[in-house]
């Protein structure tokens, strides 16, 4: 019972995780139009940029500082930004699609620095002894696993808040303006690029910080926790849920991620050792399918955006 | 590291075997972003399609009997043909089933993007749930290196591949300027519109270029395959080179392609000389982000300001 118990509370403490992801590629994507093709490397820039800084110093590491964990969050959200910034800046003025290729070749990049660069990253082995959240406050593993919960349910609600406000914001306004017609934006001085940008930073920022609290949750981090089909699963996420919807995001991650577990859990029980790969394929192929059956059938998701007409026009 | 004479003619070298490769499949990513308006992220699984798929046929006729030093015979020659083929035939039904239904839905062209990355997923874990993770090879003959020059080796295989490209992309030039399809392939690149209001048939153009472009990246797989081995990552470790080709030449030129394609080879296989290998598909996104900045419209391409 306590063993289902605490795996639940793992699985939500993830789907939370995913959910702050998902709520800013819904920046980029649901409210802005940029596609962001390298979700899993904005999530392990925040990642490593947390390990790096708060691991236990260790020789022949050139990171490992040591700091606190929340000097670590920070910073990960301002390294993941400044990342998101320079690839931006270069290829937002440019095709939709190039954007999409940038973003896709710093996700490879990043997955070769972790592997590669062992002084800074720990290579395959990757990085220990993290500077965890709350860590050292609670007694029992269970009692941390609770606690950090808390603490992910509270960021995911301030997340989801601040954004809400932000979209129904003058600022929120233009974005929706830009995605549905550039030119008359333009033609009323909103200055797109500028208007794009903002969104892909602060998007690929809270992706940044998931990726610092995933590994603080866990308290280790490795190139493995950082495959790119994360890319494509927070996607289906933002797909399944409904792009342009918060609530949407959030619902996907969970549906998302539950039927990914599950299934998961459904092809190391049914099936023998040797088709462990076959079986991991089926996988992909079914959630890759659907997700285009979805694209095809049903491109608004299961809740999909709200019509928003101004209340100024309604008497 | 100092690098000696010897070591930067084999980069040289190798650079121009690996840019064949990459030429070949960049020139159906080009002209797919050029003619159908989206950067095809499934594109790359087309390679491992074409190298798979040609296994196969050697399955049931054999490679052939090697010869004039290569490692293969006509049976892989056959095999390849049909593998090109057929792959054209599946990137063309792709089209049917998924990006002519979102296009004619009037779906936003980044949604195109999206689901040529799901398709990609999903054609990739095909070949995986067929045939694992395992290299594979055409066949078990070994070969004999030549010596071009002092201490720069090449196969005989490679010398064919880098031939054979050259010959195939010659060809495809005289027909893209002379053939009836290929002036209605140019005009619809040009422009969709005005190439319908003079009568071209988009989905004639539209099919001809999934055929080109699949059967291209099937013969770029093939040789993958034969450099030295296939596996179900081919093709997607590919794909930031086949971009950067693709946008260093100029999306939408058959020359930038071929030209863009030898440079990322060479580029890729010259920074290898001082940077580690593991960081071997890095090289080709920053080749991207250098043209990107310097260059955007690539060395062939005309200038398409705020085009979204």
């Amino acid at each position: 019972m306590s063993g289902m118990l605490s795996y639940l509370v793992f699985f939500a403490s993830v789907v939370l995780i995913l959910g702050i992801v998902v709520l800013g590629l819904n920046l980029q994507w649901g409210f802005t139009g940029l596609f962001n093709a390298g979700v899993v490397g904005f999530y392990a820039i925040g990642g490593y940029t947390f390990a790096i800084l708060t691991a236990a110093p260790l020789s022949g590491h050139m990171g490992n500082f040591g700091l606190h964990w929340s000097l670590g969050l920070l910073a990960a959200m301002f390294v993941t930004a400044l990342a998101a910034w320079a690839i931006g800046a270069l290829t937002i003025r440019l095709r939709g699609d190039y954007l999409a290729i940038t973003s896709f070749g710093i996700a490879v990049t990043i997955q070769l620095v972790t592997l590669n660069w062992g002084a800074l990253t720990g290579g395959p082995n990757g990085l220990t002894r993290l500077g965890r959240p709350l860590a050292g406050w609670f007694d029992t593993p269970a009692a941390f696993n609770a606690a950090y919960l808390v603490m992910l349910a509270a960021i995911v609600a301030l997340v989801y808040w601040g954004l809400e406000r932000m979209l129904r914001s003058p600022w929120g306004r233009v974005l929706r303006a830009i995605r549905e017609d550039e030119l008359a934006a333009v033609a009323l001085g909103k200055n797109a690029r500028r208007f794009r940008l903002e969104a892909f930073v602060i998007g690929s920022a809270l992706m940044g910080l998931a990726g610092a609290l995933y590994v603080g949750y866990i308290g280790f981090v490795s190139p493995f926790d950082f495959l790119p089909i994360l890319t494509f699963q927070a996607w289906a996420m933002l797909i399944v849920g409904g792009s342009g919807n918060n609530r949407g995001a959030l619902l996907g991650a969970l549906v998302v991620w539950g039927i990914w577990t599950v299934s998961g859990i459904a092809v190391t029980k049914l099936l023998p050792p040797s088709l462990a790969a076959q079986g991991a394929a089926v996988q992909v192929i079914l959630i890759g399918a659907a997700l285009v059956a979805m694209l095809l059938w049903r491109p608004r998701g299961i809740i999909g955006e709200e019509a928003v007409v101004s209340r100024h026009t309604t008497d | 590291m100092s690098v000696s004479l010897n070591m930067l003619g084999q980069a040289i070298a190798d650079g121009l075997l690996t840019g064949a490769v990459i030429s070949l499949g960049a020139i159906g990513i080009s002209f797919t972003m050029q003619i159908m308006r989206f950067a095809n992220f499934s594109h790359a699984e087309l390679l491992t399609w074409g190298g798979y798929l040609a296994l196969v046929g050697v399955g049931f006729i054999g490679a052939g009997l090697p010869t004039a030093g290569l490692s293969f015979g006509l049976g892989l020659v056959a095999a390849t043909l049909l593998a090109m083929l057929l792959t054209g035939a599946l990137a063309w039904g792709v089209d049917r089933l998924v990006f002519r239904r979102l296009r004619r839905s009037g779906a936003h062209h980044l949604t195109l993007v999206f689901a040529s990355f799901g398709v990609g997923l999903v054609l990739r874990h095909v070949i995986v749930l067929f045939w694992g993770h395992e290299s594979r090879f055409y066949t078990q003959e070994l070969q004999i290196a030549i010596e071009l020059l002092p201490g720069v080796r090449v196969m005989p295989d490679q010398v064919f591949i880098l031939a054979l490209t050259m010959i195939i992309v010659l060809a495809l030039h005289l027909w893209l300027k002379h053939s009836r399809t290929g002036i209605a392939m140019r005009a619809t690149a040009e422009s969709p519109a005005l190439a319908t209001a003079c009568g071209i048939e988009i989905d004639r153009v539209i099919r001809a270029t999934w055929f080109i472009g699949g059967g291209l990246a099937a013969l770029s797989g093939v040789f993958v395959g034969l450099t030295p081995q296939l596996n179900a990552e081919i093709g997607g470790s590919l794909l930031l080179a086949l971009f950067a080709a693709a946008i260093l030449g100029g999306v939408g030129s058959l020359p930038g392609a071929v030209v863009g394609g030898l440079l990322v080879g060479l580029a890729e296989n010259l920074m290898l000389l001082w940077v580690s290998p593991g960081y071997k598909q890095s090289m080709s996104f920053g080749v991207l982000i250098l043209v990107l900045l310097l260059r955007p419209q690539g060395l062939f391409g005309e200038r398409q300001e705020g085009d979204r």
